[in-house]
């Protein structure tokens, strides 16, 4: 609705919204925020949140980066980055879980962590990554696609079968629903709520890699901040922060607003610094609007 | 808070508890309920109560659960409005009571789960909403904690203002509230069951206190189901059953006996489903529990039979059946099924060893209210319908609609969303969620709170099939008849010691009230 509603406004705007080349582009430039958001919507609808996200990136990035320049292959050095932010998962979802701290808590600790790491790998300077068969992931294209782009359906086509088709996501929306009763009905509740974790920071992990790929370096202060624009296309999505309700279709529509918002405001040739302030609004309103039309197809 | 109340509570409290002093004992009407009725969606909750209440006494409110004691206090409170029917306070009808009129005219009600702020002191707990002030908006904290001071101790309770609520045990936190109710000029102080969580000496020093408040002219409704607390308590008591006033009488007037009889009255053997069937070999044993001396109490189960535990809220029936569950961890003894000793360190342990439960709190802990029937019922056992992790939803569906038809849920398809069930529908589906396992043993834990009468009947009739088809099961239910119409035997819990057990033939309604309310004298 709200995304529609958007489209059309900025195509009579601006004629150079609606080119194939710019649609592409668009969905290119929203698939990594989206990528981290899928893993987001699962956290969430467990109730919890994972803040870490944006600095998890940034470790992997540099530490996948970091081994191709030691002289491993590019395949093990993408490996190396997704299993950097899978490890920090794990991680995140174990203290969450077994030391039962709070969600917000812990990935706000591994936020700190993870950046810090990122710094001391890198010692503050980029790592170059120019292999080309590294920068496939990033930059790569298969027919008229780019590789982002088709990474990002397979994520959220997986993501959708296990949110709808395996006992593992009916658990995530039990869990989020309603946890005392999850486990009286004897859903392992603690192993499913760290698996959120593991794949949220796998996929933050992929997503520093792909982001490596497609600029050719890796630097220790990528993806600062992109947390709050995973949560902003979650909740965007109409998935409840209290976890339970929502689903991954919206997360993707949520991701697409949001990135259609940034290109737009840069073909209405807005003011760099005004565009986070419009973001903001438009966030804001999209959100009250989509809040309206459910409640009144709701009643 | 508008300028006016302020001002009476300034004036409050030694002036105030004066001025009603002459209320006392004066025979005087303070309250008056003439003909109140109150429905809701399928049930009478009160009908056509006359209740009064005099000046100064401290009146005993007593009833089953369900008889519509919590009913009735809500609509003094002003929580609820009356359907029909007048109320009057202090020879005043009232008009359109709310919460706020209500507080306005001295009524002030303690409830079970108190309302206190954990982390501020006791004094700004006590003054929470009319604090008194320097400046505007800035708490004036000498004369708060005075104040304070002054009212525990007309209370006779030695306590510092300063303390945080968080630090006190749960006796200490009721006085508080009372101390809360007296600083706001109460006339009518309504406590619900106060002693259930306190120890013997606690409760002494609580009674002590209501009398105190008494002397000073407080006029005190106080319900609960210890007997033996209202004839030392009491100048009166009333009896509600089935949301009507079987009566009113002085406290010298009555017997226990009289009391037990008026509160159960009816034909208790009525609507149960009589199909006796002849108990299997033993499935459930759980020994080693505290017993009337020592820790030596069994508590045994067989297939095809329905066991009771009966006892008071807070007794520890609930809680011996989520250890048994595996919900929480034992405390001791030990556990057997089928004659194998087990340890359950989760539910999902116990689900596996064939032990299932349908928990006390359907909304809290038996379902997810935002999803659907479907998902809701397939919970338990949706790893036994998937293929590696892949869930085969035509299978789930065939099990779902063939439970559904079996307990006969109504609703208007598969994907319907729990929420918007009736209460009697979502405790079927929290019943189908247990029968799609495959346990052996069943825990019922008040099936058929908050279900109206005509579901109640359906619901002791899947009750009925599950016992043909061979479960053992353990019920627990506040509402006596009903326990006593379905079970086979009871098991009566105390203080966390399972202090009798009767076949049902020999169990009587008045010695099973007397076991769980502590005054049974041989």
């Amino acid at each position: 609705m709200v995304l529609a509603l958007i489209c059309l406004l900025l195509s009579l705007l601006t004629p150079r919204f609606l080119t194939s080349e710019n649609l592409i582009n668009v969905v290119r430039q929203s698939s990594l925020n989206a990528i981290v958001a899928a893993g987001m919507t699962l956290v969430i609808l467990t109730g919890g949140i994972d803040l870490s996200v944006g600095s998890l990136l940034a470790v992997s990035s540099v530490f996948s980066a970091g081994t191709l320049a030691a002289g491993s292959s590019p395949l093990m050095a993408i490996l190396a980055g997704i299993g950097m932010g899978l490890l920090f998962g794990v991680a995140n979802g174990l203290i969450i879980t077994v030391g039962d701290v709070a969600p917000f808590i812990v990935t706000l600790g591994t936020l700190t962590i993870a950046r810090g790491i990122a710094l001391v790998y890198t010692n503050g300077a980029p790592i170059m990554a120019m292999d080309n068969n590294f920068r496939f992931l990033g930059r790569g294209e298969f027919g008229p696609l780019p590789v982002p782009i088709v990474i990002l359906f397979l994520v959220y086509a997986a993501v959708y079968f296990v949110l709808n088709r395996t006992t593992f996501g009916s658990y995530i929306f039990a869990i989020g629903g309603n946890q005392e009763a999850a486990r009286l009905s004897g859903v392992r509740v603690r192993l499913i709520k760290a698996a959120t974790y593991a794949i949220s920071g796998l996929l933050a992990g992929l997503t520093g890699v792909i982001l490596t790929g497609r600029l050719g370096s890796a630097q220790p202060n990528l993806g600062s901040g992109d947390e709050l624009d995973a949560i902003a296309a979650v909740v965007l999505g109409g998935t409840s922060l209290a976890g339970g309700r929502g689903g991954i279709i919206g997360t993707l529509v949520g991701a697409l607003i949001i990135g259609i918002l940034a290109n737009g405001l840069n073909l209405l040739n807005v003011n760099a610094y005004y565009q986070p302030v419009a973001k903001g609004i438009v966030i804001l309103i999209a959100i009250l609007v989509d809040r309206r039309v459910r409640a009144s197809s709701a009643a | 808070m508008d300028e006016q109340t302020r001002d009476t509570d300034h004036a409050y409290s030694a002036v105030a508890l004066e001025t009603s002093q002459s209320e006392r004992l004066s025979g005087e009407c303070l309250l008056e309920m003439q003909g109140i009725t109150k429905h809701f969606p399928g049930v009478v909750a009160l009908h056509d109560v006359h209740f009064q209440i005099q000046a100064g006494e401290i009146h005993a409110l007593i009833g089953e659960n369900g008889a519509g004691k919590s009913t009735l206090i809500k609509i003094l409170s002003g929580a609820y409005q009356a359907d029909s029917g007048v109320l009057t306070f202090a020879g005043q009808q009232v008009q359109q009571p709310s919460p706020a009129s209500m507080q306005r005219l001295g009524v002030s009600v303690i409830y079970q789960e108190l309302n206190l702020v954990p982390y501020l002191s006791v004094a700004r707990n006590i003054f929470l909403g009319h604090e008194p002030q320097t400046l505007q908006g800035v708490i004036d904290f000498r004369t708060m904690h005075q104040r304070s001071r002054e009212l525990l101790g007309l209370l006779g309770v030695d306590l510092s203002p300063e303390t945080l609520i968080a630090d006190l045990g749960i006796a200490a936190r009721q006085l508080v509230e009372v101390a809360k109710a007296l600083s706001r000029h109460v006339r009518l102080l309504i406590m619900d069951e106060p002693t259930a969580p306190l120890s013997e000496q606690e409760t002494a020093t609580l009674f002590e206190v209501v009398r105190r408040l008494r002397d000073r002219g407080v006029t005190v409704i106080y319900i609960s189901h210890r007997l033996e607390e209202i004839f030392k308590l009491a100048n009166r008591v009333t009896v509600l059953r089935d949301g009507r006033v079987i009566g009113t009488q002085p406290i010298g007037a009555v017997t226990r006996d009289e009391l037990v009889h008026m509160m159960v009255g009816r034909d208790i053997t009525e609507q149960y489903p009589k199909s006796r069937v002849q108990p299997g070999e033993v499935v459930l044993r759980v020994s080693g529990l505290p017993g009337p001396e020592g820790d030596d109490a069994e508590l045994v189960v067989r297939a095809r039979e329905i066991v009771a535990l009966a006892g008071l809220m807070g007794s520890g029936r609930t809680e011996l059946a989520r250890q048994i569950f595996g919900a929480d961890p034992l405390r001791q003894g030990r556990i057997e099924v089928r004659g194998r000793e087990v340890h359950f360190h989760s539910t999902r342990e116990a689900i596996a060893a064939g032990i299932g439960m349908v928990p006390e709190d359907r909304k809290l802990q038996g379902l997810i209210l935002d999803r659907s029937v479907e998902d809701n019922i397939s919970l338990p056992v949706l790893s036994r319908y998937a293929r590696g992790t892949v869930v085969r939803r035509s299978a789930v569906r065939a099990l779902v609609n063939e439970l559904i038809r079996t307990i006969d849920i109504r609703l208007q398809h598969l994907s319907q969303v729990v929420r918007t069930l009736s209460g009697g529908n979502q405790q079927k589906v929290v019943l189908a969620k247990w029968l799609a396992s495959r346990c052996e043993v069943l825990i019922l834990d008040e099936p058929t709170r908050g279900v109206d009468v005509g579901a109640r009947a359906e619901i002791y009739s899947v009750i009925g099939k599950l016992v043909e088809q061979g479960k053992a099961i353990l019920l627990i239910s506040s509402d006596l008849p009903e326990l006593l119409g379905l079970c086979d035997r009871v098991v009566v819990v105390y203080g966390g010691r399972l202090v009798a057990q009767f076949e049902r033939p020999a169990a009587a309604a008045e010695t099973i009230i007397r076991y769980a309310s502590g005054t049974f004298t041989n």
